[in-house]
């Protein structure tokens, strides 16, 4: 079946639609990881978001058991071309009737890489993916600009908390839209990890007493997420040592005073080198955020860079001044993507070793 | 980190002559490590002994000496030049062998010259199998079990404790030489014993044979910070137990998950910090294909074939950055000179498929066995990009210019779905054809991959191609079944095959559709950044991203493609040239190639660089969307001669020499008409179709006559007949591939062989200077010795070459370069082959004589007039030097290949010898070839009759020398007769001894073996022949090379040899 992809411009792709046939609206970003397909398609982060992936065969081993939540989260998915083969010892099944059983409306066939580049130069912009032949452009494109992505934190975390067993330290998650990952590098290093919903209090989370506090990554514009700063700040006030990632990293700042703002296409894929502002070493990461933190806004007695994107020297890390708490805006817990700085997670056992 | 300002002129070491495994991908890196050095301003000293590379080029480096690569050369030249530093690791395992040889021996220490890049530890922790190991284990990174062993019953023992079967590797030899797999103990022992010979340091490994498992590899890269990145992970598509040299590579890898791909990232950068490798890195891992189990096979501490690849794969320029990391910068300080915006810190990513295959030389070795095993055979390679694997797939075969165009080109349709089955048993070069007929046969996916171990990822991909092919056989061409197959690349002639029509109806009804090839850029950044290298590849069906470019003029520079036997790195080394010239004349440059070994093909040397196959319809899309004001095919070999038609009817205007006068030089009537015209002679002969045409003719001229095919490069199928058996034999074989061309039959002349290459501008040439074989005609230009100045032609034969020469450019209305080889007995001189295209010997002449031969042509190609540009026309003055050029061949590498030499080319490379005398230049010549005497002073000689009155003499200075001369019945007898000692030895057919047991006793310097002319069905001969390369001994097959030998042998004055820095030749 045919489908068409409607960019808020009036750029439109033809293709053939994958997985559900139903229509969707979303905000359009791109992925540029060659491997990982499933990762990305089960980041809580991609919620409000159909996504781009620039590398033109996807699918190739099929679905594995490496899913980075229950279920695929994007609005909508972008392919060229998907494998109608997958071949892996570990495959379960093919991401045709994955994208099918996830509901996932989507479309191949499309010239990702001349799509990319409008993103690239336009800047990320809301879409449409439909397989109704007679769309109707005028009708549509007031309805792509008025699309918002809205609340999407309060969708993908978890409805309660739960524990995951372990003999080390005492770790609160906070989940924002926690990729499995994060939890499962702690517990690697012995952690009891507790994950709690988004909006639980800092007091419930301050009064169980954890040895530390993991900000998870999530979706949506951190600016929209007023009630969950507002507990975040208290946790800041607690003097428990606090590792944040992404999301949680852009909440530590908005709580702080600093402001953030929306890139123009974003960084989604595994290449992106940040340079460790102390050490002037370069690790290559895991990205996904289209929000950046404003270093210039953070007052400097309160929380200085940590880290730093080489390409376009946006901010991607900050410590606090005076206190056992350091952020970071890419995903040391990779998956998918390098794990070089994996080594951020044995800095926090670090840290909460020392507050015992 | 800024760069170390203690660094200031620095040694530069390349990787000598193209042999099978070591060929252009390190002139690609070191003419960019090179360039990269200079933009640093550094002083560059170059030493390489290949005439033909890029690099030894006085635009790439400051000072150049073309010398042999050994410990004494490089010695003398750090004593004159006093470099600073030496950079090892660009030179491929030739030059890292020397260097840690020099290092070793104290020598850099002592006059304090330090190796830059990577350190002497470094290098002896990767390459040297016990330490490699240790480190491996101390990291916890896994290697097959495995002992290194220095005698063969210790690799018996072991083998006995894993099981068979076993893996041989060799320490410090390259392309995996000496190398095998042995299935039992006879296997062991053979393999062994050969490859202890071979191993720099007599160890080889014995290891767990992970045969079947995923060959993966990673390139990466680290500077003397810490920082660490890869550029690209590969897949083979052969699973391990293919040399990857020879194996088809995908990047990136295709069957990995996340967690697998990642997994080998982490630990091929564990294992690059463990060593403390600031540089490039190569790391090659077997995956086991059902578990997370893997093996590191190997870590290559410099730039190789692998990260040749890899840089063309992704746009990233390895070798520059390995340069500038090894000047003191960190990756985070380079730019990434293909966005301008990013770093070299950073990861490529890709946004399309690329498919890399080997170009096998078994067309040149039809005896040769086709096996593809874990010793390296392929002389060059291919790659090509598309946005799907069948695409790319389907552009490699059609690049590799072997009669192949789709995967029906081997046709294995007459086999049983039994014997698909056996065949496929036995990997070779016809592999994946032979899985598209078994897919067609209708063998499953199951069992195709339980032999092959192929994933059947790739199996499933083959099968979409051969659906396809049965699509199109079978229904109506719609257009949209035309855009689908255009989608994966089937070309307009296989479509048309398919599908009855013609090849005019299937473009015609593309462009009445819309289906028209796109150009994508390689970005390094899948479109994340705007990047401003213009390095594109086709697609159908997606939107063109080539910018319209205008204002200047545009010129077409076609490229050579695969390295092959006969059309070698000379050619690239041509279009480069001619690139260059074309841009500072004011043109916009557009080179199309598909070789990623080479310079050509690097992303700044052209303003746009197309990677495509060279065929008629993907250079057609290119012209339909450049429209060039011309193109120029005289420097790309017969690859780009063999488009100028197909450009002619595209209305591309051919520059240079026009199309029907290229034309003229290989019709053989239009050709003898044009001698004849100017009044020169040429053997006689006659062109003919069938045998019976040919043995009329040959008996009429009377035997000897050379049979070939019109329109081929290398001699190819060239042959000698001495009866009419020869004839129906060579006619069998031309014939085994269709001919569109008549084949020749000419009498055979045996005199001095005599080449020039030569520049004419319409009215007037330039010749700069004359060439002479060591070899007597009938031993092709290409595998023989040549000599500049010619030494043994009067001044009147110079004249008349010259005259000659004049005559032929004006009657062919040569507009640029001319190549003519001929023949001279007495002061008879004949014309025996016109050439007007450049040519192998254009590198080598340009050097030697300081005339910039290419940049000249292409002058005069402009317009411009030689007399205007400052030259006086005419055969040029002779040079103080003497420079012999040295043919180097591969034997060694391809089992079964007969190493005798005649009219078709077997050599791989060249080095060259340059010297005051014409004995110190021979002598440079055969030490640069690696022919090191004597070792045991034993030789064996073993002539064909009428080369048994040379063979005195030659046997009588041999003795002179010190020699025992073992020799066969017949030859001894001749010898003892006429006064030269010589040891009668059976021949192999009789009881130990023989003379097998001598060579394989290890204890020969030296065989002299002439083969009969003719079809020699000795099989005596060949099997000496074989066993002697095999067991590391030098053959010789031409009594002038025998005596160009000894002669150098015997003048032991020379020993302390003379460097010359050919930059000051002017």
């Amino acid at each position: 079946m045919k489908a068409f992809l409607i960019l808020e411009d009036g750029t439109v792709f033809e293709g053939t639609s994958i997985g559900s046939t139903r229509d969707m609206i979303s905000e359009i970003v791109f992925n540029t990881s060659m491997t990982g397909y499933l990762e990305v398609l089960t980041d809580p982060s991609y919620a409000g978001q159909a996504v781009v992936m620039t590398y033109p065969l996807i699918g190739n081993y099929g679905i594995t058991p490496d899913m980075e939540s229950k279920k695929a989260w994007p609005d909508g998915y972008i392919v060229r071309e998907l494998s109608r083969m997958p071949s892996n010892f570990r495959c379960e099944g093919t991401i045709q009737d994955f994208l099918k059983e996830q509901d996932i409306p989507g479309i191949a066939g499309v010239d990702t890489r001349a799509l990319t580049k409008i993103l690239r130069e336009k800047g990320t912009m809301n879409g449409m993916i439909t397989t109704n032949e007679n769309y109707d452009l005028e009708e549509i494109i007031p309805k792509l600009h008025a699309y918002k992505v809205g609340d999407v934190v309060s969708k993908v975390t978890c409805s309660e908390k739960y524990v995951i067993e372990g003999n080390g330290p005492k770790v609160a998650l906070m989940d924002f839209g926690a990729k499995n990952n994060i939890a499962k590098s702690l517990n690697q290093r012995g952690c009891e990890v507790t994950v709690y919903p988004a909006h639980t209090t800092a007091a419930e989370i301050i009064s169980s007493n954890p040895d530390g506090i993991m900000l998870s990554n999530g979706p949506g514009d951190p600016a929209d997420c007023t009630s969950i700063i507002e507990e975040v700040k208290k946790l800041y006030n607690s003097d428990i040592p606090i590792f944040a990632i992404c999301l949680g990293h852009q909440l530590m700042a908005l709580a702080n005073g600093a402001k953030t703002y929306k890139l123009k296409y974003g960084h989604r894929g595994g290449n992106h080198p940040v340079k460790d502002l102390e050490t002037g070493r370069v690790y290559i990461s895991s990205q996904n955020h289209g929000y950046a933190v404003d270093a210039d806004s953070l007052d400097p007695s309160v929380a200085v860079p940590a880290f730093e994107n080489v390409n376009d020297k946006t901010n991607e890390g900050m410590a606090y001044i005076g206190k056992n708490i350091f952020t970071v805006q890419f995903h040391p817990e990779a998956c998918p993507g390098p794990q070089d700085s994996g080594y951020l997670f044995d800095r926090f056992m670090k840290m909460m070793g020392g507050t015992k | 980190m800024p760069r170390n300002q203690d660094i200031k002129k620095v040694l530069v070491i390349g990787s000598g002559p193209i042999i099978i495994g070591q060929a252009a991908e390190f002139d690609y890196a070191g003419t960019q490590a090179c360039r990269s050095l200079k933009e640093e301003g550094l002083e560059v000293v170059l030493l390489n002994s290949n005439p033909a590379t890029i690099m030894t080029d006085k635009d790439i480096a400051d000072r150049v000496y073309i010398e042999p690569l050994t410990t004494e050369v490089v010695e003398q030249l750090i004593l004159k030049e006093q470099p600073d530093s030496v950079l090892p690791t660009l030179g491929g395992q030739a030059g890292l062998n020397l260097a840690m040889e020099l290092e070793e021996a104290g020598f850099l220490k002592e006059h304090n010259v330090r190796l830059i890049g990577t350190t002497a530890e470094t290098i002896k922790k990767a390459e040297d199998r016990l330490e490699f190991k240790a480190t491996m284990e101390k990291i916890g990174e896994p290697v097959a079990a495995s002992l290194v062993v220095e005698n063969v019953e210790d690799g018996v023992a072991f083998a006995a404790k894993i099981g068979y079967p076993v893996v041989l590797r060799p320490a410090y030899t390259l392309g995996g030489s000496g190398g095998g797999i042995a299935h039992n103990v006879v296997e062991l022992e053979e393999i062994l014993a050969n490859g202890l010979r071979l191993s720099r340091v007599g160890q080889v490994l014995v290891e767990r044979c992970i045969a079947g498992w995923k060959e993966i590899e990673y390139e990466v890269m680290r500077d003397s910070k810490g920082n660490c990145i890869t550029v690209c992970n590969m897949e083979n598509i052969d699973p391990v137990g293919v040399h990857t040299g020879d194996s088809i590579v995908v990047a990136p890898s295709q069957t990995l998950g996340d967690k697998e791909y990642q997994m080998l990232r982490t630990s091929a950068l564990n294992i690059i910090s463990e060593l403390n490798i600031t540089g490039g890195c190569n790391v090659q891992y077997a995956l086991h294909p059902e578990t997370f189990e893997y093996c590191v096979i190997e870590v290559n501490p410099r730039v190789s074939r692998s990260s040749a690849l890899a840089s063309k794969a992704t746009g990233y320029p390895i070798a520059k950055v390995a340069a500038k990391i090894a000047l003191g910068y960190t990756l985070d300080e380079i730019k990434n000179a293909v966005t301008k915006k990013t770093y070299a810190s950073f990861e490529p990513m890709l946004d399309y498929c690329v498919v890399k295959m080997p170009r096998l030389p078994f067309d040149k070795f039809i005896s040769a066995k086709r096996t593809l095993t874990t010793q390296m055979k392929a002389t060059g390679e291919v790659m090509s990009i598309c946005d799907n694997f069948e695409g790319a797939l389907m552009k490699a075969i059609r690049s590799l210019e072997q009669h192949v165009d789709s995967l029906m080109s081997y046709d294995f349709t007459a086999l049983s779905r039994e014997e698909i089955l056996e065949k496929l048993e036995i990997v070779d070069d016809r592999r994946i054809w032979l899985i598209a007929e078994a897919i067609r046969k209708g063998i499953s996916y199951d069992e195709i991959h339980n032999i092959t171990k192929i994933d059947k990822w790739f199996i499933d991909k083959i099968a979409i191609l051969v659906e396809m092919e049965q699509a199109l056989k079978t229904q109506e061409l719609t257009p949209e079944l035309l855009k689908e197959a255009k989608r994966i690349e089937f070309p307009d002639n296989v479509i048309a095959r398919l599908t009855g029509k013609s090849e005019r109806q299937i473009h015609d009804m593309r462009h009445e559709n819309g289906i028209v090839a796109a150009y994508k850029m390689v970005d390094t950044c899948a479109a994340e950044f705007a990047a401003e290298t213009p390095y594109y590849y086709s697609v159908f069906g997606s939107q063109n991203e080539v910018e319209e470019t205008s204002g200047k003029k545009k010129v077409l520079v076609l490229g050579s493609g695969p390295i092959r036997i006969g059309q070698g790195i000379e050619f690239d080394f041509c279009s480069v040239h001619c690139t260059w010239a074309f841009a500072k004349e004011g043109y916009e440059t557009i080179i199309v190639n598909n070789n990623p070994e080479t310079v050509s093909t690097d992303f700044d040397i052209a303003d746009k660089l197309y990677f495509e196959p060279l065929t008629p319809e993907d250079v057609e899309s290119i012209v339909d969307l450049e429209k060039p004001d011309g193109a120029v095919v005289q420097f790309g070999g017969q690859t780009a001669i063999k488009l100028t038609e197909s450009l002619m009817k595209m209305g591309v205007p051919i520059l240079g020499t026009a199309a029907e006068d290229v034309d003229a030089a290989e019709d053989r009537e239009l050709f003898d008409e044009i001698l004849a015209q100017c009044n020169i002679p040429r053997p006689k002969g006659d062109t003919v179709f069938t045998a019976e045409e040919a043995k009329e003719v040959a008996n009429r001229l009377g035997y000897p006559v050379l049979v070939r095919p019109s329109y081929v490069l290398g001699g190819q199928g060239m042959q000698i007949a001495i009866n009419d058996h020869d004839i129906d034999e060579f006619i069998g074989i031309i014939n085994r591939i269709a001919q569109d061309h008549p084949i020749l039959v000419d009498k055979y002349l045996q005199g001095k062989e005599i080449e020039v290459d030569a520049v004419c501008d319409g009215e007037d040439i330039l010749i700069p200077g004359i060439m002479e074989h060591i070899e007597r005609a009938g031993i092709h230009s290409g595998d023989s010795i040549s000599v500049y100045p010619a030494q043994s032609i009067s001044e009147v034969t110079k004249r008349k070459i010259e005259e000659y020469t004049k005559r032929l450019a004006k009657a062919l209305h040569v507009i640029g370069m001319i190549n003519i080889q001929f023949i001279v007995c007495g002061e008879e001189v004949y014309v025996i082959e016109v050439n007007p295209r450049s040519s192998r010997t254009v590198p080598y002449i340009s050097k030697v004589t300081g005339i910039p031969i290419v940049p000249l042509a292409t002058q005069v190609i402009i317009g411009h007039k030689l007399k205007e540009l400052g030259y006086t026309p005419g055969l040029q003055k002779e040079a103080d030097y003497i420079a012999i050029k040295m043919p180097v061949f591969s034997f060694e590498k391809i089992r079964g290949a007969d190493i005798s030499l005649g009219p078709e080319m077997k050599s791989t490379g060249e080095c060259l010898g340059i010297a005051k005398t014409f004995n110190e230049a021979l002598y440079k010549a055969f030490l640069g070839a690696g022919v090191n005497l004597p070792k045991y002073k034993n030789m064996i000689m073993t002539v064909r009759d009428d080369d048994k009155p040379e063979a005195v003499e030659i046997g009588r200075r041999f003795r002179a020398l010190g020699y025992r001369i073992f020799a066969t019945r017949g030859t001894a007898d001749y010898l003892n007769e006429h006064g030269v000692k010589a040891i009668a030895i059976k021949k192999i057919e009789q009881e130990s001894p023989n003379l097998m047991d001598l060579i394989l006793g290890h204890q020969i310097d030296l065989v002299i073996d002439t083969p009969p002319q003719g079809a020699d069905r000795s099989r005596d001969g060949f099997l000496i022949r074989r066993n002697a390369i095999e067991t590391g001994v030098n053959v010789l097959t031409a009594m002038d090379t025998a005596n160009a030998l000894v002669t150098s042998l015997e003048n032991t004055d020379i020993r302390q040899l003379t460097l010359i820095d050919i930059a000051k030749i002017k």
